[in-house]
């Protein structure tokens, strides 16, 4: 029976992997030609592990969650909902992928495969509770994103994106492992509950070591300041489509996993540990906003917006309690909803031939030569610059207000004014897009994958996207509780 | 009602997007008259010395707020002031806008439902959520459709009014967090403690004093007021400002009455810099967007003074100066856009002697130079005139200030009427501009009515707004501060002053 539990609880995964091993064969032995078929089918499976762990998530008899596999993986509100984020990302990063590489030197299935691989890597990451099977989900989940990156073989950028992903990320594995090794070595255990227990008295300095270790190799996972540098490099020279993947899904997890890390494994000393988020958290507002007002090139752009927003999102995180949690899960769903969409607008950049033009010069009076995509680009970015009546607003809206009610009022008031740095960049997108007289560069039309998920995030974040809260809330409530529960 | 109120510009500004220009048109006109018709409807089935809180709605559609709406007599004539000035603001475009008419129309629909929703909110977050949205249209209407430096206006204009913006969300939060509530009128009768208020005032005063705009954050105003289009700038001035003193009114007196009383001072000290310093220097303007504009600081010192006289003639005169302030600034930048229309230029020196060629628009561009200056008998002399009455049992010396504001808002103003209607006919083209079109009587007709009507008869504005001036000044009589007038109580009076018309009442107390 408990093999069993271990199984079911697994099911998304297992589904992905046996999904992921098929359609690797099916596009060995077809070849390119399957490679549509192969995304399709890739794409069911990702949204059929979504509805798996939308179930899981809501069906009462597993409300309290379970562990499997001996304590080395756990089912729970938490990791479902992660899961069901990551999931439903990726799958819209495949819908959007075959157009934009078929006209670069073909499609290949391997694509469909990696991303599927990845999604595994992903999922174990936010339902490891121990060192060990969170560094083979990290592991997985990075190796195949260094790969996607480098997926236009022969374009140099992403060639050089690939490579400095690849280095920069074994470096922060590295500092990971190290930091776990250390943790191991002072506390004498992997699991979450193990460590968390040794660690409960006196922080010795060993332990503090393995928490700045590993909270180190964390943040550059996330792309937090500052260890963001490599997020703008690479982020500019992955191919589009692998860039909003990078931005959304790898993100999520990432996210998801620092925070089970920092309240199950270190919840008891959080002092230690929320100083140190604390700091990333506000560094990361900062540099994200400063760093992207001189930038030209909108990947760049939306880089640096990324990692300003993983700075409001680390916010929720500093809170260290349920509220607190759920703000930040609410924070990721706007957040993967708002980057999704400002990346699909960014593919949809594009000549009658298929190039692509990502600088502001390019962009300059889209409204009047693309006005339904400019005013979509507009909606984002007034969301992602935290205006109301957009949902964008509604993300730091329920960040913040956790903040204030744990009593950190100052720190807020700080990070709230440092926001304003930011909508200055998002502002001038929409003045190039509508003030400016138009290039008329961008003369292709968008596909409609590209529309579809373009009108998706659009709807959610405009304000229509109020009437989800009230779901939201009740989700992310449950899956904060669950995470509070195994702390 | 009032969500009807919120519906239609909103529907109707979706229909303009799609719509051509001459549809965008005339959609736009049949959706503001049709709010300015639901508009006295609310007028007419408000309930003067009823409920408070009427035309109440509530559903719970959102987690952590509620969208409640309901009005009070000082939220009503706000209400109807922006409904009254919409369908005058889509007159105003009809012919000046020609590029992306649809856009530009959904634009002032969306803002003018996000002006009603901000005064009849009655939860806290759904009024943060009105007054921060209105920036977007507000961002686009500058920056697509404005003057020459409009980029730079666009952008002051939003950065300074966000900054302004995001402190008071955090005072919100941590006010929700301690009281439990987000009701706006529960909040209103909750004491907050004493030492939380000086805070949460700050807060409160960063986002107010920049929309209001107070002396020194209010140089985003002239940027913007001149750049913007005639309607954009009609807005602007006639409602946009109104928020900083509504959200004072309704917010930082009755919340913290304490706090208000502890920086009595410091309003005070900005008013007087802001109506002496901005009216010397609309005094050398060249611009006449740019003097009203900073005509327009100066009236608001003038609010803010009697906002914090902490009695009801300061309050009522403030509540009175803004609604004036509305109609009168509102129509001196129509005429200012009725020649801009024919000349485009807004120079003054290009201009000289129109009330020969133009003597219909000569005229009205009289009455409200007059109403501007507080003539009697017009609506500026009512509200100021309260106002200053109100400060005098606080301060004489502030009142004394502010008062050569009125000397110095005469001389300005006058400046400009003499330069630019009377005199020389100096420039042949504008010599040769036609006189006023019926469209333009449409316009500027009805605010001269209006203005005449609320000079003459304030009575009817006032009414509404009585009982719940009283209840406010009956929760500040706690913290109101002693007055250095100390006037001598009279005979005792069968009624009480805000009973009685108050501009015969407080002849006695002068």
């Amino acid at each position: 029976m408990a093999n069993f539990s271990s199984f079911y609880f697994t099911g998304a995964e297992i589904l992905l992997s046996l999904a992921g091993l098929v359609l690797l064969m099916l596009a060995a032995w077809s070849g390119d030609r399957s490679a549509r078929l192969v995304t399709a089918l890739a794409c069911a499976a990702l949204i059929g592990g979504a509805i798996f762990s939308y179930d899981l998530l809501t069906n009462p008899s597993y409300e309290l969650g379970g562990d499997a596999f001996g304590g080395l993986y756990r089912m729970d509100a938490f990791g479902s909902f992660a899961k069901i984020l990551v999931f439903l990302a990726s799958a819209a990063c495949l819908v959007i992928a075959p157009r934009y590489f078929e006209e670069r030197g073909g499609y290949r299935g391997e694509y469909p495969v990696l991303i599927l691989f990845n999604a595994v890597g992903m999922s174990m990451m936010v339902s490891a509770v121990d060192f060990i099977t969170l560094y083979i989900g990290l592991e997985m989940s990075s190796l195949s994103s260094y790969v996607l990156a480098a997926f236009l073989r022969s374009d140099q950028k992403s060639a050089e994106a690939g490579l400095k992903y690849f280095v920069l990320g074994a470096l922060a594995s590295g500092i990971l492992l190290y930091g776990i090794s250390l943790l191991y070595g002072f506390t004498g255990s992997t699991t979450f509950i193990g460590v968390g227990a040794a660690m409960a008295g006196d922080l010795s300095t060993g332990q503090l070591f393995g928490i700045v270790f590993v909270l180190a190799g964390l943040a550059f996972k996330i792309s937090a300041a500052p260890f963001h540098m490599w997020t703008p490099d690479v982020y500019e020279g992955a191919p589009t489509p692998v860039t909003a993947f990078f931005a959304t899904a790898p993100k999520v997890a990432a996210v998801a996993l620092t925070a089970r890390v920092a309240m199950e494994v270190f919840g008891s000393q959080s002092d230690a540990w929320r100083q140190i988020v604390m700091t990333a958290a506000l560094l990361s507002i900062v540099i994200g906003a400063l760093g992207a007002i001189g930038q030209e090139n909108l990947k760049r752009l939306l880089a640096y917006s990324s990692i300003n927003n993983v700075g409001f999102i680390l916010l929720g995180l500093v809170v260290a309690n349920e509220a607190g949690a759920a703000a930040m899960l609410v924070y990721l769903f706007i957040y993967v909803a708002m980057s999704l969409g400002s990346f699909v607008g960014l593919l949809m950049l594009r000549d009658t031939e298929g190039n692509l033009y990502e600088t502001f010069a390019d962009i300059s009076g889209l409204s009047t030569t693309r006005p339904l995509m400019a005013w979509c680009l507009l909606l984002l970015m007034f969301s992602l610059a935290g205006i109301p009546p957009l949902l964008g607003f509604w993300a730091k809206f329920v960040v913040f207000q956790a903040t204030v009610e744990a009593g950190l009022v100052a720190f807020g008031a700080i990070a709230i004014a440092a926001s304003v740095i930011g909508a200055f960049y998002y502002i001038k997108f929409v003045k190039v897009m509508f003030f400016d007289e138009p290039a008329g560069v961008v003369t292709g039309k968008g596909g409609r994958g590209h529309w579809a998920v373009l009108a998706i995030c659009t709807l959610i974040v405009s304000p229509l996207g109020y009437l989800l809260t009230p779901a939201l809330d009740v989700l992310a409530g449950k899956a904060a509780a669950a995470l509070l529960i195994a702390s | 009602m009032l969500s009807i109120m919120l519906l239609i510009p909103f529907a109707a500004g979706f229909a303009c997007f799609l719509a051509d220009a001459r549809q965008a048109r005339w959609i736009a006109l049949a959706a503001t008259l049709a709010d300015l018709a639901l508009g006295i409807m609310l007028w007419a089935g408000y309930d003067i010395g009823g409920a408070q809180w009427q035309f109440t709605e509530q559903a719970d559609l959102f987690a952590g707020f509620s969208y409640a709406l309901g009005i009070d007599g000082i939220a009503l004539m706000l209400i109807m002031l922006t409904v009254f000035l919409m369908p005058i603001c889509i007159l105003a475009s009809w012919q000046s806008i020609t590029r992306r008419v649809g856009e530009y129309m959904a634009a002032f629909l969306i803002m003018e439902a996000l002006m009603i929703g901000v005064f009849a909110a009655q939860d806290l977050f759904l009024f943060y959520i009105f007054f921060e949205a209105g920036l977007i249209p507000m961002y686009l209407i500058i920056g697509v459709w404005g003057g020459a430096d409009r980029i730079y206006a666009s952008y002051k204009f939003f950065l300074y009014t966000l900054l302004g913006s995001v402190l008071m969300l955090i005072a919100m939060f941590w006010m929700v967090a301690e009281a439990g509530t987000t009701d706006i009128p529960t909040l209103m009768q909750h004491d907050f403690p004493a030492g939380a208020q000086s805070w949460l005032w700050l807060a409160f005063f960063a986002s107010f004093a920049v929309k209001m705009p107070m002396w020194p954050v209010h140089t985003w105003l002239p940027d913007a007021h001149v750049q913007a289009p005639t309607a954009g700038s009609v807005i602007l001035a006639g409602v946009l400002l109104k928020m900083g003193g509504y959200g004072f009114i309704r917010f930082s007196l009755p919340m913290f009455p304490e706090a208000s009383a502890q920086f009595a001072w410091l309003i005070f000290a900005l008013s007087m810099v802001a109506v002496v310093y901005t009216s010397l220097v609309a005094l050398v303007q060249h611009d006449m967007k740019k003097l009203i504009a900073y005509s327009s600081v100066a009236h608001m010192g003038i609010v803010t003074v009697g906002l914090f006289a902490f009695n009801v003639q300061g309050l009522e005169g403030a509540m009175v100066v803004m609604l004036s302030h509305g109609l009168v600034s509102a129509a001196l930048f129509l005429c200012v856009g009725v020649i801009y229309d024919r000349l485009h230029t807004r120079e003054i020196d290009r201009y000289g002697g129109l009330s020969i060629n133009m003597p219909q628009y000569a005229l009205l561009f009289m009455l409200f130079t007059m109403a501007s200056v507080g003539l009697p008998g017009t609506s500026g002399f009512v509200g100021e005139f309260l106002s200053l009455v109100g400060a005098y049992q606080v301060s004489t010396l502030v009142t004394l200030l502010c008062a050569t504001g009125i000397i110095l808002g005469a001389a300005y103003m006058l400046y400009l009427y003499r330069r630019v209607a009377f005199g020389v006919q100096k420039n042949a083209d504008a010599a040769a501009m036609p006189d006023l079109s019926l469209r333009e009587w449409l316009m500027l007709g009805p605010i001269a009515a209006a203005v005449l009507w609320m000079g003459v008869y304030p009575e009817s504005f006032m009414a509404p707004m009585r009982a719940d001036i009283a209840a406010l000044d009956a929760r500040l009589a706690r913290a109101a501060p002693m007055g250095d007038s100390l006037l001598e109580v009279g005979e005792p009076r069968t009624a009480a002053a805000n009973q009685l018309a108050a501009s015969h009442g407080e002849g006695e107390s002068h």
